[in-house]
């Protein structure tokens, strides 16, 4: 036991002589590189991990942003379509109406027209029958009657009679 | 948070067994001597010359540090790696020569040039004490006693490398090698993953910065005392599997108490020297105490300053010691019944490879476990003693 528990002088020395020249040696050689690498990793992974966080909420924002977009003009599309199909509706809608009172329009003139027509057709008929009637009659009468008076007061007799109108 | 003070909790728990089985190991080989003597006794009184298998000077010379690397065999057959012995003595000055130049039979060997005398791991002069050492070497603990406490007190400094010196400069020679070969791959490409080497010990790194250092110290101060903390729990890391591996000798760096005491001193010595304001009121004057208890209290906290890196030291030593004493208490439980009949020495054998193999893992747990343990604890005492007040 006495050989297991009694510190050796020259064993002291040469432990304490050895382990600081080794700790100085890592320090300066090994633990500074290589604890300064691992700091310098982890940072550039936190800093990897933070960016790759980012760009994927940006990512995330971009989509939404497209697809608000994509909506947008979605909506606009069927607002369009509607307006056009409205504005399609309307100027077929204003077309026959204008149509229909053309048409209105042109018939009325067109009755109105025939209603004169017929007026004056019917005028002119009556001067007409009524010429005829006198040479008629005056054919008549010349050949029956001597006397222009008494035929003439006959004749008209007989138009005043007569029911033309 | 949570994850924190479970950890601590596994820790605890882990620990306390730790301890006892430290003692357990402790006890051990305390009552190997007595075994041993009484088992000498009892040899004296049959006057058989019969020696039987003593495991508790087996275990011990496997455990203790030596002055060479010993492979395998036993008397002149063994296989030894020599290694550098360095003493410095006044009357022969400094002396330089490998430990393959130590000859003799028995407890104590002798240089040729007859200066030196190893006898139990300790190099003494061959002229005094060691001889005597020679004579009754019977009484294996009388040598020790007569030469140990006052190192160099029998005339010699011993600087030599010995077996935990080699093996410390080894595990810190292969941490320079290891740490500078992932530092360059981390330069050589910046920013990148890990790779090899770097992708091995990255884990081990972050664990001693975010679960050790951090929680304890905060993110700023962990950056100044990273890497003592990293060196240590590198350190005793490697240096408690090197002590796994069987066949090269059997280390046992963390399990020297010199070596531990080493770190143990580099922890205090960092307390103390970084300690605030806050850390040395507390110390001498408790807050919320009242005034007669303070003379109970104020030497304990004295007391507890140095007492926190003294058990730091014996955890670790006890541990890692008595992990090797467990299972070589197994090889010597094969080699015991193999002496009575061969039958019971493989009957036993498979039970005790069974044993040691479970030790094994646990080992392998415990070498982990207690690098990080010290680093942990290091780690809270440097915290304590930068800690800001805010209360």
């Amino acid at each position: 036991m006495d050989a297991l528990l009694t510190p050796a002088l020259g064993t002291v020395v040469w432990a304490t002589v050895a382990f600081l020249v080794v700790m100085f040696l890592l320090r300066k050689f090994a633990w500074g590189p290589i604890l300064s690498a691992l700091k310098d990793r982890e940072e550039s992974i936190a800093n990897a991990l933070n960016e790759a966080d980012r760009a994927r909420s940006e990512m995330a924002a971009l989509n939404a942003d497209n697809e608000r977009l994509l909506q947008e003009a979605r909506l606009e599309r069927d607002t369009m379509m509607r307006e056009g199909r409205d504005m399609a509706d309307r100027l077929v809608a204003d077309a026959k109406a204008k149509a229909k009172a053309e048409a209105a329009r042109e018939a009325e003139i067109a009755r109105q027209t025939i209603a004169t027509e017929r007026k004056a057709a019917v005028a002119e008929l009556k001067a007409e029958v009524a010429k005829l009637s006198v040479a008629i009659a005056e054919q008549l009468v010349r050949s029956e009657l001597s006397q222009d008076d008494k035929q003439k007061e006959l004749v008209t007799k007989l138009i005043d009679e007569s029911p033309l109108n | 948070m949570s994850t924190r003070f479970n950890l601590f909790f596994l820790a605890t728990g882990l620990l306390i067994g730790q301890v006892m089985w430290g003692q357990h190991g402790g006890q051990d080989s305390h009552e190997a001597p007595a075994s041993h003597n009484h088992e000498e006794g009892h040899d004296h009184l049959e006057g058989d010359g019969k020696s039987g298998f003593d495991p508790s000077p087996f275990i011990i010379h496997h455990v203790a540090d030596a002055h060479d690397i010993h492979l395998w065999g036993e008397g002149e057959s063994a296989v030894h790696i020599p290694l550098p012995i360095i003493l410095y003595s006044q009357e022969f000055g400094l002396d330089v020569f490998m430990s393959s130049a130590f000859h003799g039979h028995g407890d104590v060997k002798y240089t040729e040039d007859g200066k030196y005398a190893l006898s139990h791991g300790h190099i003494s002069l061959a002229g005094d004490g060691a001889h005597d050492d020679h004579a009754d070497h019977g009484h294996a603990d009388h040598g020790h006693d007569a030469s140990h406490g006052h190192d160099g007190g029998s005339g010699v400094y011993d600087f030599s490398i010995t077996k935990s010196v080699f093996g410390m400069l080894l595990i810190l020679t292969l941490l320079v090698v290891l740490f500078g070969r992932a530092a360059a791959s981390y330069r050589k490409n910046p920013g990148q993953g890990p790779k090899g080497l770097a992708n091995v010990l990255e884990p081990l790194v972050i664990f001693v910065r975010d679960d050790i250092a951090v929680p304890s110290l905060g993110e700023k101060k962990a950056a100044k005392f990273l890497p003592f903390l990293l060196t240590v729990f590198f350190f005793i890391l490697f240096a408690n599997l090197l002590g796994l591996i069987p066949f090269i000798g059997g280390f046992n760096i963390t399990g020297t108490v010199s070596i531990t005491m080493v770190m143990a001193f580099f922890v205090f010595l960092l307390t103390t020297l970084n300690g605030n304001k806050h850390y040395w009121g507390h110390l001498f004057w408790p807050p919320g105490v009242p005034v007669f208890v303070m003379p109970i209290i104020i030497p304990i906290e004295i007391i507890g300053m140095f007492l926190k890196p003294i058990v730091l030291m014996i955890r670790l030593t006890a541990n890692i010691t008595a992990g090797h004493i467990i299972i070589l208490s197994f090889v010597s439980l094969i080699l015991i019944f193999g002496e009575s009949s061969a039958v019971a020495g493989y009957g036993v054998g498979v039970f005790s490879t069974a044993f040691m193999i479970f030790m094994y893992c646990i080992e392998l747990l415990v070498a982990f476990l207690q690098a990080f343990i010290f680093t942990l604890l290091a780690a809270i005492y440097f915290g304590e003693a930068t800690h800001e007040a805010h209360h």
